[in-house]
């Protein structure tokens, strides 16, 4: 069989291109302010027989590739090709897994998978039969007559796979499909669609899957496409060539990981550190993009890194591991504590600063104080709101004074997250006030 | 190949001898079907007919006249589902469409119905000369005005906020827009779109009793039905008939909850989009009967497999057009030229009104008009006021009460949807007796049907909050004045803003029955716009009728927008629970 698998790659250059996106760019506008640029040049090709991923953070663009790929959305520039043809709409011989299942609540599981083919116009009875040859496959029988709500996560993204293969699509894409299952869910799900994969009874010819998790990544696909953002790029793009099934704890298959890990938390050279961080967050000064990372979550990474066995060192992979967190949910609270000059990030590593072991050590109170610190000397935005309201001699100031100008840089959503972002340091670190009802900044001391 | 299946198993071992529950499901609905034809075969006589068979006031003949009147109802109710298809499906789908059909769905909705009565007499009288078909369609088409616009709003706006993940579910699996329509948009806006018809219904009633005995000018028409039954009761003074026309009334809308809207309910409940199975899912016994009936379901079988192949079916157009046409059709110059014949129409159906109207009417007698109008606005303002303060705290406490409230929200839906102009007469009767002031005292008629809505959506709110605020709040020690602020009030306002909604718009439209009551010779009148329209109405004075319809309905959309849209707004906005 794994002789099989190697033929099934050897031979790929001859298999038929499925699809061809060359210099794509996909640009949203927004008003006045400057277009957000999602994707950049992005060339991708798929062919025949291989299973293709698609990895990087969250907001990098991969399911705007994916959605393009598909026919859903047009791309601003640049070729789009299905099997030869320019895509203008969702595209025949497609088929699509969403992350939140996307069942039809009010029809059952077998209705479900057979709407797909009603829409091909497929008539009753042959609908039937191979709607209920998918259920099999999938391993759904006897729940042929539930409703999606009677069923639990892992059954329900079944349906949704069901659904995908009843057409016996020539492509089937995959939008982060095991994301919103549990760990184990997840894992029986994956092995079981690998399966029926090396058995050739996966009645798809390829796949495209998007993923924020390596080791999904690795465990599934013949090919991964490194993503990197702001715009979304293909930043790297790695063969895999391990034997299906594959084994986490192979050596070889570590390795790879890790080299992946690498590659997405790659230092600039020295000198542009500047750079980098504003790598790390879109945007630079007053307009760089913050996510919302409780405080919590930035002192319970450094208290974790500064504790044994780390000693203020560690492997992402590892301590993602031990806090049972994805890459994209640790690369931001990592990357916070970067930014404010309490970490330090490089080729899959992260190194708690001095000030950042000094930090763990402190009282709450001293706590407070190194942050209150940091924030206003590397947060552009954070300085700007204390700034304002000591200039100001009511020592107040609307939400919408910086939210807008916010929005001159960011996209609406962004600036909100940005906004709220900065309150909830700034709270912390009590630098300012915030009153929710009000909208209104304030320098009084709530103590 | 063979199939061997337990979803098609089940269905071979099925037995097919009848079970009791099919003679039920049988008795049920041949009934029903000599019932229909009873009722519809009288429809089509010749006008004369209603005045060879005058109304008697005959207890016998309330079932006939209550048949009537349920048949009008229904056929109402299928325009007003027929009307939610196209109108909302235009105003979503198409962005030119809906710039304009929106804003005139929301006047429509502001609009007295009442008032427009004797339009639509003579407009369907002059469509079907000769035949009661006519009056029939017009009194049809009063229930209709009552209740389309609600029912086309929460419609277009499901439509609009199908979830997007489904959207591009159906559009990646390349469903047509007839399969879309069917198999996504309608199942999503079914809860919504019931719960809707249910209050229209209710609504319904009311609008039914007063558009069977029409006066226009010296043409008086009475359609056989409860409403005319009552209003000749009010002539002859007899309180006996009275008394038998609530009785029937309230048997007749409880068959329909039972029969009709029970099922509907229990039915739709499978269209709720959350994925957990949580909460008591409703039930009826209706519908449980028909899903026992094996015999009653197999006979039906061929008409449920068309009924439900049907939105399968692709139903495509076998060409695309052009794709030059498309990007014509698509473009701004298009968009312009729609903006300019909206706005065309617009100023000549201004021009239309003007002309109307301003042949007779002078300045002064327009603001004394504006002046009726601000008397009702008076009215209509205390006793939201007063019915908010009676019913939001019993609301509150029988809410909070799973027991109680488990017996007193169907009786609350219930007075809602009682028609209260069937009872005026008995306060008519008291008003004379005490030779109390009209002005003042046949005023609590217009809240008399529509305070329910507070009194239920309240105790809806009320029900539905939180367990655990609720044991937090008695941790605290919250208690009195302070708990009615900061805890329950804030809990329960959006639902109270819902019900007052409904309350204050029914509350304008019932000033035109309200405002003028009758009992035998006497007739009561408070001075106000109501009045002012229903004495228009009987004169056949149609400039006075327009000019007191758009003023009316001038003073529900700023009513509307200036009061009840910022305090929708803030309940959604603040005090939400999550
Ligand atoms: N309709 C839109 N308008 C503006 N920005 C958008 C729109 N859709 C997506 N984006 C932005 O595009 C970026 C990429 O989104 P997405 O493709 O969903 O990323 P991923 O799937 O990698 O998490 C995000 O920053 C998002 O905010
Ligand atoms: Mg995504």
């Amino acid at each position: 069989m794994t002789n099989v698998e190697f033929n099934r790659v050897d031979t790929l250059v001859e298999h038929p291109v499925l699809v061809d996106v060359q210099g794509m760019r996909q640009v949203y506008h927004k008003g006045d302010n400057p277009d957000l640029v999602v994707l950049d040049d992005v060339s991708v090709t798929i062919r025949e027989g291989e299973i293709v991923g698609l990895l990087g953070r969250s907001g990098s663009g991969k399911s705007t590739l994916l959605r393009i790929i598909s026919g859903l959305l047009q791309a601003s520039a640049g070729k789009v090709q299905w099997c030869g043809k320019p895509v203008t709409g969702p595209c025949e011989g497609l088929s699509m897994v969403f992350q939140s299942f996307a069942l039809f609540p009010w029809l059952t599981v077998l209705e479900n998978v057979e709407i797909g083919l009603e829409a091909q116009g497929v008539a009753a009875a042959e609908r039937r039969q191979r709607a209920l040859q998918a259920i099999d496959l999938i391993g759904l029988d006897g729940f042929e007559n539930a409703y999606p709500k009677e069923l639990s996560g892992g059954m329900r993204q079944r349906v949704g796979f069901a659904r995908a293969l009843v057409v016996h699509p020539r492509l089937m894409l995959m939008d982060e499909p095991f994301s919103a299952l549990d760990v184990l869910t997840a894992e029986t799900l994956r092995t079981d669609i690998i399966d029926l994969w090396i058995e050739g009874r996966l009645p798809a010819k390829s796949i495209l899957m998007v993923t924020h998790n390596i080791e999904e990544a690795v465990l599934m696909c013949d090919r991964i496409m490194i993503f990197s953002s702001n715009p979304g790029r293909v930043a790297a793009e790695i063969k895999v060539d391990l034997m299906h099934p594959r084994n986490r704890l192979d050596p070889e298959f570590r390795a790879l990981v890790d080299d992946i890990y690498a590659r997405m938390t790659q230092r600039a050279p020295a000198g542009k550190v500047e750079k980098r961080v504003a790598d790390g967050f879109p945007g630079t000064g007053i307009g760089m993009a913050l996510p919302r990372i409780s405080t919590n979550l930035l002192s319970g990474l450094m208290e974790a890194l500064a504790a044994e066995p780390y000693n203020g060192e560690a492997d992402l992979p590892d301590i993602a591991g031990e806090l049972q967190m994805e890459v994209d949910e640790l690369f931001p609270i990592a990357e916070t504590l970067q930014l404010l000059r309490f970490a330090e990030l490089e080729a899959g590593d992260v190194r708690l600063t001095e000030v950042g072991k000094h930090f763990v050590q402190s009282d709450v109170d001293m706590r407070k104080r190194l942050f209150a610190e940091h924030l206003v000397s590397y947060v552009p935005l954070a300085a700007l709101i204390k700034r304002v309201l000591d200039e100001r001699p009511t020592h107040m100031a609307p939400y919408t004074r910086f939210c807008e100008e916010l929005e001159d840089y960011l996209s609406e959503d962004m600036a909100k997250e940005t906004m709220s972002a900065v309150i909830s340091w700034g709270r912390y670190a009590e630098l300012f006030s915030y009153d929710g009802h009000a909208r209104a900044f304030s320098l009084e001391n709530p103590s | 190949m063979t199939l061997h299946h337990p979803a098609l198993e089940a269905g071979r071992k099925a037995s097919r001898i009848p079970n009791i529950w099919d003679a039920a499901a049988f008795g049920l609905l041949f009934a029903t079907f000599v019932l229909f034809i009873r009722g519809g075969h009288e429809t089509f006589a010749p006008i004369d007919a209603l005045s060879s068979t005058p109304i008697s006031l005959d207890p016998a003949n309330l079932p006939e006249y209550a048949l009537r009147t349920v048949l009008r109802m229904l056929a109402a109710i299928i325009a007003s589902l027929l009307f939610t298809f196209v109108y909302g499906t235009l105003a979503a789908k198409s962005r030119r469409a809906g710039l304009v059909l929106i804003p005139i769905l929301d006047i429509l909705q502001s609009v007295p119905v009442l008032g427009f009565l004797s339009f639509t007499v003579t407009g369907f009288m002059a469509l079907f000369p000769g035949r009661v078909i006519g009056v029939e369609f017009a009194s049809i088409f009063a229930i209709f005005t009552s209740q389309a616009w609600n029912m086309t709003f929460s419609f277009y706006q499901s439509l609009k906020t199908v979830p997007a993940d489904l959207e591009e579910a159906s559009r990646s699996f390349r469903l047509t827009g007839w399969q879309r329509f069917w198999r996504l948009e309608v199942p999503f806006s079914m809860p919504g779109l019931v719960w809707n018809t249910m209050m229209s219904m209710s609504g319904g009633w009311f609008f039914v009793v007063a558009s069977e005995a029409i006066s226009v000018g010296n043409t008086t028409i009475t359609l056989p039905g409860i409403g005319s039954y009552t209003a000749l009761a009010i002539q002859d003074k007899n309180f006996g008939a009275i008394g038998w026309a609530v009785g029937v009334m309230l048997a007749v809308i409880l068959i329909y909850d039972q029969l009709l809207f029970r099922p509907l309910v229990a039915w739709s409940d499978k269209f709720r989009v959350e994925l957990s199975a949580g909460g008591e899912a409703p039930r009826s016994w209706l519908l449980d009967l028909v899903r026992r009936a094996r015999m009653f379901r197999r006979i039906f079988l061929p008409i449920t497999h068309v009924v439900s192949a049907l939105p399968r079916q692709r139903m495509a157009f076998p060409v695309a057009p052009p794709r030059a046409a498309m990007s014509v059709w698509r473009s701004v110059w298009v968009d312009r030229l729609w903006v300019v014949a909206v706005a065309a129409a617009a100023l000549y159906a201004l021009w239309l009104i003007w002309s109307f109207v301003a042949t007779e009417l002078t300045g002064p007698e327009i603001l004394n008009v504006v002046w009726l109008g601000f008397l009702t606005m008076v009215r209509v303002v205390v006793l939201m006021a007063l019915a908010t303060v009676v019913w939001v705290p019993i609301g509150v406490w029988i809410g909070l009460r799973p027991k109680v409230a488990e017996r007193v929200q169907p009786l609350a839906q219930f007075l809602a949807a009682f028609p209260a102009n069937i009872i005026f007469p008995f306060a008519v009767v008291l008003i004379v007796h005490f030779k109390a002031d009209p002005n003042i005292w046949l005023s609590p008629l217009m809240v008399f049907g529509t305070q329910w809505y507070i009194l239920f959506n309240v105790i809806a709110g009320a029900s539905a909050f939180p367990n655990d605020m609720r044991e937090a709040s008695s941790i605290f020690r919250i208690g009195g004045w302070s708990w009615w602020r900061k805890v329950i009030l804030p809990g329960i306002f959006p639902y109270y803003v819902t019900g007052a909604i409904t309350a204050s718009g029914g509350s304008w439209n019932a000033s035109i029955v309200a405002e003028v009551a009758n009992w035998g010779d006497t007739k009561l009148t408070a001075v106000g716009l109501g009045s002012y329209i229903a004495n228009a109405t009987t004169a056949a004075d149609y400039p006075r009728i327009v000019l007191g319809i758009a003023v009316m309905s001038a003073y529900v959309i700023l009513f509307n927008r200036l009061l009840w849209r910022p305090l929708y707004a803030f309940a959604g906005s603040r005090l939400r629970m999550n």
